[in-house]
């Protein structure tokens, strides 16, 4: 794999012209393993019930938002209007409480989302082996986990209390997710939360043992930048466009088919760039509030982060083709054996 | 009469036309191109040029190349 | 990008494989060859006549319809590849001609600097002039404004079927010049030519390889797929053609019309 010191320079370079030959060599690697796909999902936040306090998060336990569970007459209902965009990918979001989202409830959320959608996804708090198993057998195929940082210092600064205190039990999530069978498995840190180098190096090293022990796995990583949470700024360190760009680019090249995800949260403008060099996945007309697709106003939203890609899935699907990219809703199908 | 043709001093008998030289040198005819004192003679003008003592033949032909 | 004909000095060819007829065992090996591969265009050279012994005219068994090229083969300078060139003229089979001077023994290389200037007398005197030289962008530049109608650049050492050798040079003439670049010499096996063609080339010539194989019609027959099968990948847009970054940074450019992050 690559040295600490590698990432460093790499990182650190400031000529154009060595992030450029970085973007030409991952584009070529990009379009040799994925052509011109892309991968388009929206996120539903089924819940914000959250116990655990990440400084972060705009959903954290301490927080004073309004705190919504979707019932299954609810979930329904946002769940057709994410279909009726031509949305066949769902990822399915929970703040991280094992008590007001149990298996139980995520199990039945998933059955609902069967009957709409070809790929189900679950971001949601770190489980057992067993549990992972009853959500596949429900439908579920993908989980995405991520660390946030690897640095345990910093991990136990931001996570101040509940589940995710944990570090080694987050960081074995993926592990178990896919000894349970998951196809799909997403890894990622939060860029401005500590060091990226030493961060993205961890992530390398996690990913790769994953891409090793279960190669069966489809993997994808995500960098999400903290960005101001309704007017409060938290911010650690400043993960600008240039930093970003690279560290998209590098995994490519480290990691030819590793799918990579870039988040709403980012602008319109350097989301289709990056789509040119190494983005293989996006969201597209996402909401990240609970409630936000059908059930609630704008003002009574209280959104996990602000968007700032709001084009609908149509627009996006409109701008994918005007770049000559194939936009694709689902890749696969699930067979039913037990007739 | 004695010329060089490619090369090679040779004694005319009969006449000194070209199309006669051409006649009795060459297997045939076609595509036979001629040259004399340096000078392309075509092959329409055959019948009609004559060559004189210690002239320089030249009777070139196609073959194989790359 | 279309799959439009190879077009010379306004005349046509489907096929993009073009024959030498030297060294072949005999004249029946070489007429199957050329009707085999289905080639619309051939070399040949001009020799003086043995008046000594029988000699048997090429051009009769040479298919109708093909081109023919006079090689100046022979020719040490510009002048004798122009004295070849007018005598070829005079036969009355056409003013299509490939210059090639050669006057090193040795590594038998093309005389660029000679090339250039018998191209532009012969160009000037209305002759289709197909100019054989070492793949040098300068030379090649010069060939366009002297008047060539193409410029075939040579692969390796003639003779050798040592393949592509001269690659990075001959792609390089491929994107600069806008004449078509057809590679020659040097070329021993369809893969080769397919190598040649993938790269962009208008069309590739071999001699030696098929002449001296065990079955010169299969060989050319061969040849002639191979530099199909080449050219249309070459038109897919091969996925491993990489382009070189530029200082105009292309993917990266738009990082720096936008501030910083807010």
């Amino acid at each position: 794999m690559i040295s600490l010191q590698k990432i460093n320079d790499i990182l650190s370079d400031q000529r154009p012209e060595s992030l450029e030959e970085l973007a030409q060599e991952a584009s070529f690697v990009t379009r040799q393993y994925f052509g011109r796909a892309i991968s388009l999902y929206a996120p539903l936040y089924l819940s914000n019930y959250c116990s655990s306090h990440c400084t972060y998060c705009g959903f954290h336990a301490l927080n004073k938002i309004k705190r919504i569970k979707l019932s299954d007459d609810q979930y329904h209902r946002e769940m057709q209007v994410i279909h009726a965009q031509g949305i066949r990918n769902i990822l399915m979001l929970t703040g991280e409480s094992y008590q007001h989202t149990p298996v139980k409830y995520l199990k039945e959320a998933a059955q609902a989302a069967a009957q709409y959608f070809q790929g189900i996804a679950l971001e949601v708090h770190p489980m057992r082996v067993e549990e992972y198993k009853e959500l596949f057998a429900a439908g579920v195929d993908g989980i995405t986990v991520y660390q946030e940082t690897y640095d345990r210092t910093r991990y136990a600064q931001v996570h101040l209390s509940g589940y995710k205190k944990d570090y080694d039990f987050r960081r074995d999530t993926p592990r178990r997710a896919a000894q349970a069978g998951m196809r799909h498995i997403a890894l990622g840190i939060l860029l401005g939360l500590s060091d990226p180098v030493t961060d993205l190096f961890e992530l390398y090293e996690h990913l790769a043992q994953m891409e090793k022990s279960y190669p069966g796995v489809e993997y994808s990583v995500s960098f999400p930048r903290l960005r101001p949470i309704k007017s409060q700024e938290f911010m650690h360190c400043d993960v600008d466009d240039m930093v970003l760009t690279k560290i998209i680019a590098l995994t490519r090249i480290l990691f030819p088919r590793v799918g990579i995800n870039l988040s709403t949260r980012e602008e319109p403008k350097l989301r289709d760039h990056l789509l040119e060099i190494a983005v293989t996945r996006m969201s597209a007309g996402s909401n990240t509030s609970v409630g936000g697709y059908a059930l609630l106003p704008e003002e009574a939203q209280d959104p996990q982060f602000d968007i700032k890609d709001e084009r609908s899935v149509a627009e996006i699907i409109h701008v994918l083709k005007s770049k000559n990219f194939d936009p694709v809703f689902t890749d696969w199908r699930r067979i039913e054996n037990n007739v | 009469m004695k010329v060089t043709i490619n090369g090679t001093i040779k004694e005319l008998t009969g006449s000194s036309y070209v199309s006669d030289i051409v006649a009795q040198f060459c297997q045939q005819s076609k595509h036979v191109i001629t040259e004399v004192n340096g000078r392309i003679v075509p092959s329409h003008d055959w019948n009609n040029t004559t060559v004189s003592e210690g002239d320089h033949i030249e009777l070139v032909a196609f073959v194989g190349g790359g | 990008m279309t799959n439009s004909p190879l077009i010379i000095a306004g005349k046509e060819f489907k096929s993009r494989f073009f024959l030498g007829t030297g060294k072949f065992k005999n004249k029946k090996e070489m007429a199957e060859a050329i009707t085999a591969c289905g080639t619309q265009l051939v070399t040949v050279a001009l020799r003086r006549i043995d008046i000594e012994r029988h000699q048997e005219n090429i051009l009769e068994h040479i298919p109708p319809g093909v081109t023919l090229v006079t090689n100046t083969s022979g020719a040490r300078n510009a002048q004798e590849a122009v004295r070849i060139a007018r005598l070829a003229k005079a036969s009355g089979c056409g003013n299509w001609i490939k210059i090639e001077v050669i006057n090193d023994s040795k590594y038998l290389l093309p005389d660029n600097v000679e090339t250039i200037k018998a191209t532009e007398i012969l160009a000037a005197e209305g002759f289709v002039v197909l100019p054989y030289m070492y793949p040098d962008l300068y030379t090649a530049r010069a060939l366009v404004k002297a008047g060539a109608a193409t410029v075939m650049p040579l692969g390796s050492l003639i003779g050798s079927n040592q393949g592509l050798k001269t690659r990075e040079f001959i792609k390089i003439l491929i994107d600069e010049i806008d004449l078509p670049i057809i590679v020659d010499a040097g070329i021993g096996a369809p893969s080769q030519a397919a190598e040649a063609m993938e790269l962009g080339a208008d069309a590739v010539l071999a001699n030696t390889a098929v002449a001296t194989a065990g079955d010169p019609a299969l060989l050319a027959k061969a040849f002639a797929q191979a530099i199909e099968a080449g050219h249309m990948a070459y038109l897919s847009q091969l996925p491993t053609q990489r382009t070189v970054a530029s200082a105009s940074s292309p993917l990266t450019g738009f990082l720096y019309d936008i501030p910083a992050k807010n």
